[in-house]
């Protein structure tokens, strides 16, 4: 386990590694100054070289990159060109939204998707069956933003139980930043639940074609048993890697639900900085978002290993 | 068997109930909170129009934006978001412009110009304070100047200021700025959100913790969120300021943008940017839809540089014969006004130049030939992410293509239209609107994007703006306007029209945008 766990952190450390060349790299093909995007129509040479100068963009390629990873490595995430503030303290607010957000949309969709996928497996060819199959069909088809702007039109603008949009903040208003949540989670969620159904669905019906399910059948075991003890935990492995997906897609991934609700998330914060060329909070970003899905990839690594013994024995 | 998956879909049901009840109470408590802050009560409940009983007079504002400024102090950034938060509420500066464009005193009292046009001076107002109790004087004014014209600066708007050649302090109370050449635009130029005047002790925080002496000062940031201000008790006239909590509110996507509306969460959208979606405002009573003017000349601009099609005259004048402007503002739903040249509608020295090229196809086909281009040619259009120019672009490349001219739409990002069209030349057509005051100026540069050289041009422009009196300089304006239009050195579409949406309570709001500005000093609720 012990060197599994190693073998996983180098891996992880490589992975980081190549992340911040591709990244750097892209930054420095992609077209557009950032000194020229703050000065903007009224720009003049005289003025944009002084304001290059100032954000060291005339140092050559590779001192740029190293000073980057450098301050990475004692955590100094450097300070944002276009909004003079520190990278670190603009990451940290927009977690706030972000993280609450990911995990409560992927807790919604478990909470919904995973029942709807047992009860689909085991009533297959039945009417339930064919009920969550159509819910789960809808639910891939209908884009989350639609399902959006469709919840805001009936829950906050017809029957006013929800804000429209916006996020006063934790520290300020706790319940009613939750309160604000809810409908985004629902929009989220709701394909999520979708595609996690079918999955769930698939996966309990192969194993129920298993040998060790017929046996445990026939052995007299009852039929709840074989259901949770035999199938479920065997098909876990499909369901929990999908749901990893769905966490990492999320951290990055929700700016058109951020925009749709106005939510000053992760997503927003990246399409922003790029529109402002804000080279150091791209950067930062990006190897934020590198580190989380690693972190969420390892976590699901070990999950495997507590529900199936099986990678245990060859690591 | 059955009895679990029963069990199973009511604790599913159960889960998505508890997650609602749990945040539904709030919802009670949430109302009277943010009302203090936001105030959407009266506007929330159209179905309740009878008024809320005695309640004091509503003193806060959400003001709806949708772009967010990166700092608050436009000596960083050329933002226009930055412009309109900043000046006249938490920023003053010498002279002042007021909502229909005049220039009027801002914290200069009174002023003198020299019969020569070279020598200002401004008496200041006594008893002035910053935000932070600071008290305002002239060597604020002389730092504040000298930041734009220093060799060093990196000023977004020095160019607006290179006419300046020195700034004294007379006295405490007394200005004197001495020009290097005489410039018509100056005291224009010194009234705007870029001649801000700033304390140099604070200025150094200004773009996240910006202080300055007006109206309103600066309260804290949601970034990515909002901004909020409250009334300044610095200020020299508290009584005229009737809001107490201003929050800027940042939603970019339109149709959240009417919801945000229709929720009451937000109170105005000052500049409203999808002409398309007005309709559903409009069928609402609880809305004022105000169509004001801009200073955005939308121009397809037009690369006149050696050894492209549009160097020749011909082109350009058959260009400018096949643009139908009807078909361009019915695009905008009819939210702009047809312009003929780069000057904005709402100026008095205005002239109406629509007619020096009507649209008519046949006149446009013959100049083709005449040029050469019987066939037509193939050309770029590489269009900035902005509405108008997505919409015209379309309309462009049809009525284009009837003369022959085959454009293909390159879309850009904000940053790659600026690299490659605005700095490197690198295109055909574009589509921007100019929304810079008395910009006419571009035509005289050099190395300007357009890549247009005229010396008629440049010689009456030299003249005008060395002109003091104001009849005069009027006739050469006027003239400088035909000059570019007889040239067609771009094809002049529209004039973006400024489309407000507020609560049909809150008075006061500017019409027009004779600069970025949402001056609330005389904002209040009715």
């Amino acid at each position: 386990m012990l060197e599994f766990m190693l073998r996983r952190l180098f891996a992880a450390l490589f992975t980081l590694v190549a992340a911040s060349l591709v990244v750097f790299a892209v930054l420095e093909v992609l077209p557009g100054d950032p000194a020229l995007v703050m000065l903007g129509m009224e720009a003049q040479p005289d003025t944009l070289a002084a304001l290059r100068k100032e954000l060291g963009l005339d140092q050559p390629l590779w001192v740029r990159y190293f000073a980057w990873i450098g301050d990475m490595a004692t955590f100094d995430l450097g300070r944002s060109h276009a909004y003079k503030t520190d990278v670190a303290t603009m990451l940290l607010n927009r977690l706030d939204v972000t993280l609450p957000l990911a995990v409560l949309a992927v807790s919604f969709a478990v909470c919904l998707g995973l029942p709807l996928g047992i009860m689909a497996a085991a009533n297959h060819g039945k009417a339930g069956d064919y009920g969550v199959m159509m819910f789960s069909q809808a639910g891939i088809a209908v884009p989350n933003f639609w399902i959006g702007l469709l919840l805001v039109l009936v829950l906050s603008l017809g029957l006013r139980w929800f804000p429209a949009g916006g996020f006063p903040g934790w520290d300020k208003d706790f319940w009613g930043s939750l309160h604000a949540l809810v409908l985004p989670v629902i929009a989220l969620g709701l394909p999520e639940a979708a595609i996690l159904a079918r999955i769930a669905r698939s996966a309990m019906l192969d194993t129920m074609r298993e040998d060790y399910v017929r046996t445990a059948r026939a052995k007299g075991v009852p039929e709840r048993g074989v259901l949770f003890g035999h199938v479920l935990r065997n098909a876990l492995i499909p369901i929990i890697t999908i749901v990893g997906l769905f966490f990492a897609f999320q951290v990055g991934g929700a700016i058109i639900i951020e925009s749709v609700f106005y939510l000053p998330g992760l997503g927003q914060l990246i399409y922003q900085s790029i529109n402002n060329r804000d080279l150091v909070v791209i950067k930062d970003v990006v190897i934020l978002l590198t580190v989380m899905v690693l972190a969420i990839n390892l976590a699901i690594d070990m999950v495997y290993a507590l529900i199936d013994p099986r990678p245990k024995i060859k690591a | 068997m059955k009895r679990w998956i029963g069990i199973l879909l009511v604790a599913a049901v159960a889960v998505v109930i508890a997650v609602y009840y749990v945040t539904r109470p709030e919802k009670a408590m949430e109302t009277p909170q943010t009302a203090q802050t936001t105030a959407p009560a009266p506007a929330a409940a159209p179905a309740a129009t009878p008024t809320p009983p005695a309640k004091p007079a509503k003193d806060s504002v959400v003001i709806g934006l949708s772009l967010e400024p990166p700092v608050l102090d436009s000596s960083l950034n050329a933002a226009a978001a930055i412009r309109e938060i900043t000046y006249q509420n938490i920023y003053e500066s010498l002279t002042r412009i007021d909502r229909n464009g005049n220039i009027v005193p801002g914290l200069a009292e009174s002023w003198t110009v020299s019969p020569d046009g070279k020598e200002y001076v401004f008496k200041l107002r006594t008893g002035v304070k910053y935000h932070d109790g600071e008290d305002f004087d002239a060597s604020d004014v002389k730092f504040s100047i000298e930041r734009l014209i220093a060799p060093d600066s990196k000023v977004p708007a020095k160019n607006l200021y290179r006419s300046i050649d020195t700034v004294e302090v007379v006295d405490p109370a007394t200005v004197k700025i001495t020009m290097k050449n005489p410039d018509a635009f100056i005291l224009f130029n010194l009234g705007i959100a870029d001649a801000a005047l700033v304390d140099p002790k604070s200025s150094p925080t200004n773009g996240t913790n910006p202080i300055g002496t007006g109206p309103f000062k600066f309260v804290e940031r949601k970034e990515g969120e909002s901004i909020t201000l409250t009334k300044a008790d610095t200020y020299r006239n508290p009584d005229a300021i009737k809001l107490k909590n201003v929050t800027f509110k940042f939603v970019k996507d339109p149709s959240a943008q009417i919801n945000a509306l229709l929720a009451g969460d937000v109170d105005t959208f000052p500049g409203f940017q999808a002409p398309e979606l007005v309709g559903r405002l409009k069928a609402d009573d609880r809305f004022a839809v105000v169509v004001g003017s801009t200073q955005g000349e939308t121009i397809l601009a037009t690369n006149n540089g050696e050894g492209k099609p549009m160097a020749k005259l011909e082109v350009r004048q058959a260009i400018a014969h096949a643009i139908n402007r009807d078909e361009l503002i019915a695009a905008e739903s009819g939210f702009a006004l047809p312009i003929g040249t780069h000057f904005s509608p709402a100026d008095p020295a205005y002239v109406d130049l629509t007619g020096t090229y009507p649209f008519n196809l046949d006149k446009a086909k013959e100049l083709m030939k005449a040029a050469g281009y019987e066939n037509g040619f193939e050309a770029t259009l590489k269009l900035p992410p902005v509405g108008y120019a997505k919409r015209a672009g379309e309309v462009m490349v049809s009525q284009l293509g009837k003369i022959g001219i085959k454009l293909s739409i390159v879309q850009l990002e904000w940053p790659q239209w600026l690299s490659e069209v605005f700095k490197e030349r690198n295109y055909d057509f574009t589509i921007v609107a100019h929304t810079e005051a008395n910009d006419i100026d571009r035509y005289a540069r050099d190395g300007y994007y357009w890549n247009y050289v005229s010396e008629e041009f440049r010689n009456v422009y030299k003249e005008m703006v060395a002109t003091v009196d104001p009849a005069k300089r009027t006739e050469l304006l006027k003239q400088l306007q035909t000059i570019i239009a007889k040239d067609a050195v771009n094809g002049y579409l529209f004039q973006l029209a400024k489309i407000g949406v507020w609560n049909k309570n809150l008075v006061g709001m500017w019409e027009n945008s004779p600069t970025p500005s949402i001056d609330l000093s005389e904002v209040y609720w009715k």
